[in-house]
């Protein structure tokens, strides 16, 4: 992984909005930090729209979003937010080019049937990608696996290994690797741990692909040194 | 229900304020509301390559226009449906055909809005059709009525809006043939477009669909009575054809899940066959209802024109093949309903629409509503319909200061 030492571990909690945490989650706050004033975002998988409402409220984001369920669709029309009935693998080949300053998937590229052409589509469709997704390098997933033997079952990643729509898990180097051969270029990236705090202290990516519980990056559609360097992990 | 049915001496009292004339139009003398007049002078050009004059437009309305004329909704009626929305029918005596969705309280609130729904150009419920008076013969139109299109239908409404005073529409907003109308407001006069509410409907006609409107064409142009569509002037009536036509088309508007729970295999009278063909099963017995109860309220020629405006409607065809490009630049919002039982028209249609708005841009939600119902689902008590519409109808109004 030494190709992302030119990559400056990114300090997501410093960079988190004063004055605006106020129960907000984590993760929406570094989304929230990362949001230019007027963006237009696309949020995949966006849920009650909790995410679209406080960029708009917040930033006065022009918000659109994408939601599989029926539930969560009715939410986000209550709250006058955009949303479509749909998902990542059908919908989005038909936004144009740069149609979104910044898009968001969040912990959603490991449900997908296709993650690389959803990120190609990403990447193509948005200015900036905010993506996260749980770590399946995690210490945790790794004794389970390695000590137990059996499929891990964690607070990221609550169901059976039956029943779980995740089909596609990574690890944070595994995501990199894709990251490279997309063309995407990593602006920045961090960890965050098993209570969704930026990890705080600068740190090998070998030691974030261990205890980090789950991986943020910001994305960019240009190529950069880093993805053109020798594919040799 | 409570409804203010008479927005005419509302918008009296408004137009002192403003440029426009008032225009009071006289209550039509047979119950079908209000109608709108327009001489030689206000011709209706229509697709076809004909202007049609005069012509005129029944409409009816519930609710108040607000002093800035910013509250104005427009509801499309589908195939066979009407002005009264929210009115007793004049010929059937039923209760408006919307008012599920439509009334103080309710999405569609008429105590905040000012709801306005007309009978479309070419039907027969007080709007020129090919059953009215064709002023050069003295006698109906029959089949020498031009060829109406839904773009014809919009044109026709925003003609009517203009001489209520009404700038631009809050909300437009329709099922099926109304969803179709919807569509070409938001592509032919998108800054008269705050929201727009397309319901189980097409961007296009499917070739399924137009089949199913040629076997009705042909059940009605197979009846001796139709007479070369003359039967006005002989005193007769298509109506085995008119009710065959609707026999199969309601086939269409429901779903075998919902045939199946509402009518099985039952028989109808007796539990067992009469070997005759006589209405043995329920099925058929409310069929045969449908049909015979559809013609006494419509004309079959009116039929015919309108399931042709339905054929005829392909809205990308008229953007050169691209249906994003019908919605460039709107800043329109939608939001697209679709039913998962409805195969007339299809979620993958929806679908369609909201793909095309996604490519360009415009804010777009979209729901699927599961129901058993098939595509008369969106008339019928679909709570999820209701709880996403008040949704979609609320946030707008705020939007707009409402």
């Amino acid at each position: 992984m030494k190709q992302l030492r030119d990559v400056a571990p990114w300090d997501a909690a410093a960079s988190l909005p004063q004055g605006e945490r106020d129960g907000t989650r984590i993760d929406h706050l570094v989304v929230l930090g990362l949001v230019a004033p007027g963006a237009r975002v696309l949020d995949i998988g966006c849920g009650d729209g909790t995410l679209l409402a406080l960029l708009r409220d917040r930033r006065g984001v022009d918000g659109r979003g994408i939601e599989l369920s029926r539930e969560g669709v009715n939410a986000c029309l209550a709250r006058g937010l955009p949303v479509i009935q749909g998902d990542a693998d059908t919908d989005l080949a038909n936004y144009p080019d740069d149609a979104f300053d910044v898009v968001v998937l969040s912990q959603t590229i490991q449900a997908t049937r296709n993650p690389r052409i959803v990120l190609e589509h990403l990447l193509r469709i948005g200015r900036q990608v905010v993506i996260s997704f749980p770590n399946f390098g995690h210490w945790r997933v790794r004794a389970e696996l390695g000590f137990r033997g059996r499929m891990p079952v964690t607070a990221l990643m609550p169901e059976e290994w039956y029943e779980t729509q995740n089909i596609h898990h990574c690890t944070i180097r595994d995501f990199v690797g894709l990251c490279r051969m997309v063309g995407a270029r990593i602006e920045k990236a961090t960890a965050l741990d098993a209570r969704g705090r930026p990890m705080r202290f600068s740190m090998p990516w070998w030691v974030w692909n261990l205890i980090g519980a789950q991986g943020v990056f910001l994305l960019s559609q240009e190529a950069s040194e880093i993805s053109s360097g020798p594919t040799r992990p | 229900m409570t409804l203010s049915l008479d927005p005419a001496a509302q918008i009296l009292a408004e137009a002192a304020q403003t440029d426009t004339p008032p225009v009071v139009e006289p209550e039509a003398p047979n119950g079908q509301g209000q109608v709108a007049q327009f001489g030689p002078d206000e011709p209706l050009t229509m697709d076809a390559g004909v202007v049609l004059a005069p012509f005129q437009i029944a409409y009816q309305t519930a609710g108040t226009l607000n002093a800035d004329r910013s509250n104005a909704v427009l509801i499309c009626h589908a195939l066979t449906g009407d002005q009264h929305f929210a009115h007793t029918h004049p010929v059937t005596g039923k209760r408006g055909w919307w008012e599920t969705l439509v009334g103080p309280g309710k999405p569609i609130d008429t105590d905040r809005y000012f709801v306005v729904c007309s009978n479309v150009v070419g039907s027969c419920m007080g709007s020129t059709g090919p059953a009215s008076v064709d002023p050069e013969t003295g006698r109906a139109y029959g089949l020498d009525f031009p060829l109406v299109t839904i773009r014809d239908m919009v044109r026709a409404q925003a003609m009517l809006l203009d001489r209520l005073g009404i700038r631009d529409l809050f909300l437009c907003i329709g099922g099926s043939m109304g969803g179709m109308q919807v569509l070409q407001w938001a592509a032919l006069y998108p800054e008269r477009v705050f929201a727009a509410m397309p319901i189980a409907t097409g961007a296009r006609h499917s070739a399924q669909n137009i089949a199913f409107h040629e076997v009705g064409r042909q059940a009605i142009m197979a009846d001796p009575a139709w007479a070369e569509g003359r039967y006005l002037d002989m005193g007769t009536r298509p109506a085995k054809g008119l009710g065959v036509a609707r026999m199969g088309a309601h086939i269409t508007y429901l779903s075998e899940p919902a045939l199946h729970r509402k009518f099985g295999r039952r028989f109808q009278g007796g539990s067992a066959p009469t070997f005759s063909f006589n209405a043995d099963f329920q099925i058929e017995s409310y069929l045969r209802h449908q049909g015979l109860s559809f013609v006494e309220r419509f004309d079959a020629n009116a039929y015919l024109y309108l399931t042709r405006a339905m054929d005829y409607f392909d809205l990308a065809a008229d953007h050169g093949g691209v249906l994003a490009k019908a919605f460039k630049g709107t800043k329109t919002r939608f939001c697209v309903m679709s039913f998962t039982s409805d195969w007339l028209f299809p979620t993958a249609d929806s679908r369609a629409i909201v793909h095309a708005l996604n490519a360009a841009s415009a804010a777009v939600a979209f729901v699927e509503v599961e129901s058993d119902k098939g595509h008369d689902a969106f008339l019928l008590d679909e709570p999820v319909m209701f709880a996403a519409a008040r949704g979609f109808i609320d946030a707008a109004a705020r939007a707009r200061g409402l």
